[in-house]
């Protein structure tokens, strides 16, 4: 039985460390260009590496670097990382509802690792998700970014720039290669995800990174899941 | 050497960061959500999707091609039933051919 559990529990860690890799793969540019600026930014590299310890996220820590450069001070940039961050919670909330249940202690730990690219990853995943495929994917995803931050400034030079500019493409590949599945599956997911791409179209001018792509995931889902249920409540009364 | 100002700041960041992430895994552990709130969480994910594609694949580079080349590819390979570390590499490939070539 225990023998059992344990196999089955090792290789989610392993389907969780391969889902990971595409993860990993598109972190190496962001993270190299990230050591990179931070070092020209004037951080040292245990800053540097210390900063994508702590915080693991991309976008905040852009901004955070070009913060510094203008001499913004610490706490601006600590709330400023916040509202970029926030959009995190409305991740956790969705995928902590297929999450299969576990300690809450367990549960406070991978959370860390979530990012827009680690919950997308886990929330289309067929079925629930456990905790060894969270925290497969989450330690590829997080070593990458660790270990790529330093090496960007240790080096101090990023690829070479045509490949940088390709592997540019590489997070946004794996949202497309994420998503098409479920889109031939299901046109809901076509409908959801197009009028959520409209909707940040329209706000990322207007708004901060964080605050369109919460708007606009919000509203799409929330629009679609209004009219799903009053064509299911209107199918009844019409039988 | 680290000034003492950065790691403070540092660490202030990764609070704030965890935060929002970390309270719905805990505050909402074992909690039955009404029905409706339950529907829009499940519809996150493919709405997020939408949302960190669109605008962001076009506004890699200044040549929007870049985006759009990359996007057709990178659907195309999907839409073929590629797993997806081959649809981020085939991705790669094709616009490695092109900046080659530009």
């Amino acid at each position: 039985m225990t023998t059992g559990l344990l196999v089955r529990k090792q290789s989610e860690f392993r389907i969780g460390i391969q889902a990971g890799v595409s993860i990993a793969i598109g972190y190496m540019p962001v993270a190299l260009t990230f050591g990179l600026l931070a070092k020209s930014t004037g951080l040292t590299v245990m800053e540097t590496v210390l900063m994508s310890i702590v915080v693991f996220a991309g976008a905040a820590q852009y901004i955070s670097l070009s913060l510094m450069a203008v001499g913004t001070g610490a706490l601006e940039i600590i709330l400023t990382t916040f509202i970029v961050n926030i959009r995190h919670f409305l991740m956790s909330a969705s995928l902590n509802e297929k999450m299969e249940e576990d300690h809450p202690v367990k549960k406070a730990l991978y959370a860390f690792g979530i990012t827009d690219e680690t919950f997308s990853v886990a929330a289309v995943k067929e079925g629930s998700v456990s905790t060894g495929y969270m925290a497969g994917t989450i330690i590829v995803a997080y070593s990458s970014w660790v270990v790529f931050s330093g090496i960007g400034h240790v080096i101090g030079a990023s690829l070479p720039e045509t490949l940088q500019e390709s592997m540019s493409v590489a997070l946004y590949a794996m949202f497309i290669g994420l998503l098409v599945p479920s889109m031939k599956k299901h046109k809901k997911v076509v409908i959801l995800a197009t009028l959520a791409a409209i909707f940040n179209s329209i706000l990322t001018p207007i708004l901060s990174t964080g605050w369109a792509i919460v708007s606009a995931t919000l509203a799409s889902a929330i629009l679609v899941e209004y009219v799903a249920q009053h064509q299911k409540r209107k199918g009844k009364n019409d039988e | 050497m680290m000034n003492n100002t950065i790691v403070w700041m540092i660490i202030g960041m990764g609070i704030v960061t965890y935060i929002p992430r970390m309270l719905p895994f805990v505050a909402l552990s074992g909690l039955k959500l009404p029905t409706f709130v339950q529907g829009v969480l499940k519809n996150v994910p493919y709405a997020t999707l939408g949302a960190l594609i669109v605008p962001g694949i076009f506004m890699i580079q200044e040549d929007i091609w870049f985006g759009i080349i990359g996007a057709g590819v990178a659907f195309l390979a999907a839409f073929l039933g590629a797993n997806v570390i081959v649809v981020v590499l085939s991705a790669i490939a094709a616009l490695s051919v092109y900046s080659y070539f530009l």
